[in-house]
């Protein structure tokens, strides 16, 4: 008479969990789909309308004028490669000593904790208010818009994407690694310069190509640093042009031609960011 | 365990560089200095620029609605009122969407397809929001303009509150559309997050909770949620960080528009973002431009605080994982 148990208030309450259950995942499932429906959505607009303006001219033409005939974006690839690869250049030593610091160095320490949750907040922190504090103590001193200030600006951005994943993958190095080089009396430098850093290599890497990945696309800190310029520029005290900042005018026009050239614009940005997410990604699993 | 942050060095006597070691170690120290003083440099670089401004209005500037350039008098309220709403829509839609999906990809998800489906998470949180800002111009608008806002406002249009939430141009611009992309453009981040915490939650509590019969739903809802109850909460805010300081995805889409005359989700508006990105370098030296800076600042404290509240929920989480398991 064991049944006795399983009264039919009971088998209800089964039977409503039951349901209750397949409401929730059915729902979790929705969930998903929505989120793959938008990368897929964005995506096939992204190829189907850049596909559509892109053409020679757009790698070797200067960005043309309203409703002119050809024209292309070459300048402003030029100006985002040279911008964006300075500035990782300028960011990533920062980042990493830091980084190195905060493993190696402070991980005790009140200094440490400090400039961790720094880091971490600037990490999210506004990029248009990075293009602000580079608009105030640069542009305004020197009184001209620059590409040196949208280097600065980048360059900023990088250093706490580096530092995470620099401090990230230090300490993922097991300590027994880091005693036996000192047992052989390595002095720290070494340490870390030859063993720790060596073994933490492909994830560091990855943080820079990701850091590389963020600013490519970053826009708002470029508005009001090194501005825009209709013409080819490599002097880094003028305006000079980049590709996020050439397409946010171009796409906010009336103009057919600007709005093709920023179709293209974009499809560039995204197949670049999207490529070099995927080779860090590729890269990391590799050594792990 | 031996430290090898505090003194696991051992000193030898010859050294073939002396100075390397202490070289080596200021620059590592230099650099995080560099770092920790950029954020008081950042803060005192916009108070210094937005000091006409504060001086001239003080806190008054955080409910004047007032913005017009040409009589020179600037009030914040329509930006802030900008940035907040925005932000609180794009959250509506995303906190259980993300949910939703951590859920998925921790509980329901083969094996197989959770790794790819994860990166595809994540390289949707990679594309830049200006991809995001002009699909959304150019593509998402006029969809939503014709197919959710006109039928919305046909049906609605005479209900005494919702009739006010709809009314206004349905052109597919404005506070929604300004929402609707932000919540797309941070699903990605909240749900990465939120899954990595449900991770966090030992096997253990949730073999025990399957093992007394309890349904797929019970157990994220029952033991897994409470258990991470603080990463969550420090997910969804680090989603609202992002969603506050966006600027191209809300500046393609919001209408830039400086004035509150109505509570419509459909009218076109403008965010402290998108003020500055339009406005900010053609703005004249002087009360435009250090009101601009006020705005800036009043942002940023903002998403400090949002941003140090999820860092420390994030983090407590972690202390607990270590006491407990």
């Amino acid at each position: 008479m064991s049944f006795t148990a399983l009264s039919p208030a009971k088998l209800l309450l089964h039977r409503r969990r039951k349901v209750v259950n397949s409401i929730a995942l059915t729902l979790s499932l929705g969930a998903m789909s929505f989120g793959l429906f938008w990368l897929a959505w964005i995506l096939f607009e992204t190829f189907r309308l850049g596909l559509g303006g892109m053409a020679l001219a757009v790698f070797t033409e200067m960005t043309p004028p309203p409703q002119a005939e050809s024209g292309g974006l070459a300048n402003a690839i030029f100006g985002s490669a040279l911008m964006v690869s300075l500035a990782t250049a300028l960011g990533t030593p920062i980042g990493i000593m830091a980084g190195i610091y905060l493993a190696e160095y402070g991980q005790r320490t009140w200094l440490g904790r400090i400039t961790q949750f720094i880091s971490d907040i600037l990490l999210s922190a506004p990029s248009i208010v990075i293009g602000l504090f580079i608009y105030s103590v640069v542009v305004a001193q020197l009184r001209s818009f620059s590409a040196m200030a949208g280097i600065l600006a980048l360059a900023l951005i990088v250093i706490p994407v580096v530092i995470r994943t620099t401090e990230n993958m230090l300490t993922l190095i097991p300590n027994s690694l880091r005693e036996a080089a000192y047992a052989l009396g390595t002095p720290k430098w070494k340490v870390i310069y030859s063993v720790t850093l060596k073994a933490a290599r492909a994830g560091v890497t990855t943080g820079v190509l990701l850091a590389l990945a963020r600013i490519a696309g970053e826009t708002a800190p470029l508005l009001f640093t090194a501005l825009s310029n209709q013409f080819w520029s490599s002097n880094l005290g003028e305006p000079m042009a980049s590709l996020p900042v050439t397409i946010f005018k171009f796409a906010m026009s009336p103009y057919e031609n600007w709005r093709d050239l920023a179709w293209a614009g974009v499809l560039i940005i995204t197949l670049g960011v999207l490529a070099l997410n995927i080779l860090a990604r590729v890269l990391f699993r590799n050594k792990n | 365990m031996i430290s090898t942050t505090s003194g696991g060095s051992p000193a030898p006597r010859k050294r073939r560089l002396p100075w390397a070691d202490a070289a080596f170690s200021f620059a590592a120290h230099a650099a995080a200095l560099i770092t920790l003083s950029l954020l008081a440099a950042i803060i005192a670089s916009l108070v210094v620029g937005a000091w006409p401004a504060i001086r001239e209005y003080g806190l008054s500037f955080l409910w004047r609605s007032e913005w017009d350039p040409v009589e020179d008098k600037y009030g914040g309220l329509v930006m802030i009122y900008g940035t907040l709403a925005t932000s609180f829509i794009a959250l509506l839609i995303a906190v259980p969407v993300s949910f939703g999906i951590a859920l998925f990809l921790t509980e329901l998800s083969p094996a197989w397809l959770r790794r790819p489906l994860g990166v595809a998470i994540e390289l949707l949180a990679a594309v830049p929001s200006i991809v995001y800002g002009m699909w959304g111009l150019l593509v998402f608008g006029p969809i939503l303009a014709t197919y959710v806002q006109q039928p919305l406002q046909s049906t609605f249009g005479d209900v005494p509150v919702i009739g006010a939430l709809v009314a206004g141009p349905p052109v597919g611009i404005g506070i929604l559309s300004a929402g609707i992309i932000l919540a797309i453009m941070v699903i990605p981040f909240i749900a990465a997050v939120i899954r990595d915490v449900f991770e966090t939650t030992p096997a253990l509590l949730k073999e025990s909770a399957y093992g007394l019969g309890s349904t797929t739903w019970e157990v994220v809802w029952k033991v897994v949620l409470p258990y991470t109850k603080s990463g969550v909460i420090g997910a969804i805010m680090l989603g609202l960080g992002r969603a506050l300081g966006e600027t191209m995805a809300v500046t393609f889409v919001i209408g830039n528009f400086n004035q509150l005359d109505s509570l419509s989700l459909f009218q076109a508006a403008n965010s402290i973002t998108s003020a500055l990105a339009n406005e900010f370098a053609e703005a004249a030296p002087g009360l435009h431009q250090a009101s601009l800076i006020y705005l800036g600042l009043v942002l940023f404290f903002i998403t400090f605080v949002v941003l140090a509240l999820s860092k420390l929920l994030l983090s407590r989480l972690k202390r607990n994982e270590g006491s407990r398991t």
